[in-house]
């Protein structure tokens, strides 16, 4: 063993109760800040999934065009152009050739190719307006997960089933297994047997959303042939504008990442991330005052030690050493206690996706562990720098002439 | 045996300023010390003793005057090269003994062996117990100095300026601290070991006792050896 690091250990274990004090407190510092890193974190997870984790990642849409020109009538300067229609959108006419491309994308986890449009739900003399979505049958839980969020029913679809929001449906007062009928806004109309009720718990959704399947959505908005959108599920929520640049390149379709319209809930991220960081560094300043004025405490009651190790012929070098690999070893084992004490509280705790509203949605995978240990180190050798110097600066014949 | 001193001081000043005042402490002293000898450093208080021995333990620099060592002049050596000279040839023992208490009295003899090697070897643990036997502590070798008595610490002391094999070892009053007893076991040591290796001794005292077991005596009066 070099002989500063037996030094130094010897320092540290000669006064015990001393050293576990100051590991203690740098392990308290390291426990706050790897604490704070898995609530940041999984708050963000709980609320990002609470908002937008039912929703499209990257939607897929065909460019809009402006309004067009049919007519130009020179002499008089004539413009008439054809209004667009509010309701729909233009369709993505050539989406077959391009769904396999983003099938295969690494960084997707569900692609879901929609008719959408609207409509109104009759039964009786009940009339709701509603917004129609026409999947696949086998991916009705490949964007929104409906399976989760089934009250009755189930989200299996035929031609002749739909699923609705359970809102919808008590407004319509229909209960599985009943027939509603669907009138399009093309003035299609067909009877539907009622699948399956869901609560996402998205008042919008729950009073107005219903799934059929992708044939039965063709029919009802004169749609044989391609499709309204395309939506994309990512194994990576944060990845999406990164995606949907590249979809965009490849295909020369509109594609929306969700951050697009959730602004407002990144900006409430960032800030918490802000806020979290600050707590952080707080820590971290509180670890190197903490362990600084420790060891500047040490310097100076072994004062006459240091000269003897001097006048004994240590070099400044070995002296700075000496207190330098002493705060390095307190942050590391103090480190090292806090990691291990941040992960064993937050370990009990179920992930931020499943923690309940009233819970607290810490995420044990956010805990920034090797970070924590590294900056503590690093915070521990910083706070080490002034009482070394000081002790390297002592002068034999000052403390030998005492 | 080299005809060459081992240590040669010559018109060595040194004046402490402080606060604008500058005091003369050293006015000029000139001594050699040869290979193997046992003197005594005598003189009343404040006559510079403590003084000349720091300067000569390369503890501190003089104002002016050189001195040689080895046949190496010291006066402008540099920091690092005087604490590695100092490791390599020169002892210390001190009236309080200034061991290190956190440490066993094994360890506190090997310090000087393993600051040279960078560790503790083997071949410097035999030494340092070699030399605890020799200074009769052979049952504390591994008892923190805490433990030891005044004359055993004084005792371990001597063996840790010995373990670099040193040329000059300086001594300060090493018997000021201790009984009777213990300082006549001391002396006696101290003697027994400048006689078996020819180590120089410069030792500072008041104590007669002292002046008289050593073979030569340098008398620092008013700044200078008379």
């Amino acid at each position: 063993m070099p002989f500063f690091l037996k030094v130094a250990f010897r320092y540290l274990t000669a006064n015990k109760a001393q050293t576990a004090l100051l590991v203690s407190g740098v392990a308290v510092g390291v426990f706050v800040f790897v604490f704070m890193s898995a609530l940041i974190g999984g708050l963000a997870v709980f609320l990002v999934q609470r908002t937008v984790g039912d929703v499209s990642h990257v939607t897929i849409e065909a460019p809009e065009r402006g309004a067009e020109a049919i007519a130009f009538d020179n002499p008089s300067l004539q413009l008439l152009v054809r209004q667009r229609s509010s309701s729909q959108r233009e369709l993505l006419r050539t989406a077959d050739a391009f769904l396999p491309l983003i099938e295969a994308m690494p960084e997707v986890a569900a692609v879901s190719p929609q008719v959408v449009g609207n409509g109104f739900m009759l039964r009786g003399e009940v009339r709701a307006a509603v917004s129609v979505t026409g999947v696949d049958p086998d991916k009705v839980s490949a964007i929104a997960n409906l399976d989760n969020r089934l009250t009755s029913g189930t989200t299996e679809l035929t031609g002749s089933t739909i699923v609705m929001g359970r809102k919808l449906a008590e407004d319509l007062g229909v209960q599985v297994g009943q027939v509603v009928r669907l009138q399009s806004d093309r003035g299609i109309e067909r009877s539907f047997m009622v699948g399956g009720l869901f609560a996402i718990g998205v008042e919008a959704l729950d009073s107005r959303a219903a799934f059929v399947s992708l044939s039965a959505a063709r029919t009802l908005f004169e749609t044989p042939q391609g499709l309204s959108r395309i939506e994309v599920k990512l194994f990576d929520l944060y990845g999406a504008d990164e995606v949907a640049k590249r979809i965009a390149a490849d295909t020369g379709l509109d594609a929306t990442p969700w951050t697009a319209n959730n602004a407002q809930l990144l900006d409430g991220l960032r800030a918490q991330a802000s806020s979290g960081n600050l707590i952080k560094a707080f820590a971290l300043i509180t670890i190197v005052i903490g362990i600084a004025s420790a060891l500047s405490l040490s310097t100076y009651r072994r004062r006459p030690e240091i000269g003897i190790m001097r006048a004994m012929g240590a070099s400044r070098w070995f002296v700075t050493l000496v207190f330098i690999v002493q705060g390095a070893l307190i942050g590391i084992f103090g480190g090292l206690l806090g990691v291990g004490l941040g992960y064993a509280a937050l370990s009990p705790f179920p992930p931020p996706e499943l923690t309940s509203a009233a819970g607290l949605p810490v995420d044990v995978r956010q805990g920034a562990y090797g970070l924590a240990l590294l900056l503590t180190a690093g915070a521990a050798i910083l706070a080490s720098i002034l009482p070394s110097r000081a002790a390297a600066r002592v002068e034999p014949v000052t403390v030998i002439l005492q | 045996m080299s005809s060459e001193p081992l240590l040669v001081v010559r018109d060595l000043i040194k004046t402490f300023v402080d606060g604008g005042v500058e005091t003369p402490v050293l006015k000029g002293v000139n001594f050699s010390l040869a290979e193997g000898e046992l003197c005594a450093l005598l003189g009343p208080s404040g006559s510079g003793k403590s003084t000349l021995l720091t300067i000569v333990g390369l503890l501190a620099q003089a104002t002016s005057g050189s001195l040689v060592m080895l046949g190496r002049d010291l006066t402008s050596a540099s920091d690092r090269e005087l604490t590695e000279f100092r490791n390599a040839h020169i002892g210390f023992v001190f009236q309080f003994h200034h061991l290190l208490p956190d440490f066993t009295a094994l360890e506190n003899v090997v310090f000087p062996a393993a600051l040279r090697d960078g560790r503790e070897t083997s071949v410097a643990r035999d030494r340092a117990r070699e030399l605890l036997v020799r200074v009769g502590l052979e049952d504390r070798i591994d008892f923190r100095t805490t433990q030891l008595s005044g004359g055993q610490k004084q005792r371990v002391a001597i063996a840790r300026a010995l373990m670099n094999r040193p040329e000059l070892v300086l001594a300060d009053e090493p018997t000021g601290s201790l009984d009777k007893e213990s300082a006549q076991q001391v002396l006696e040591l101290i003697a027994e070991i400048s006689q078996a290796e020819r180590t120089t001794y410069l030792i500072s005292t008041h104590d007669d006792a002292v002046a008289a077991k050593c073979r030569r005596e340098i008398r620092v009066e008013n700044g200078v050896v008379k």
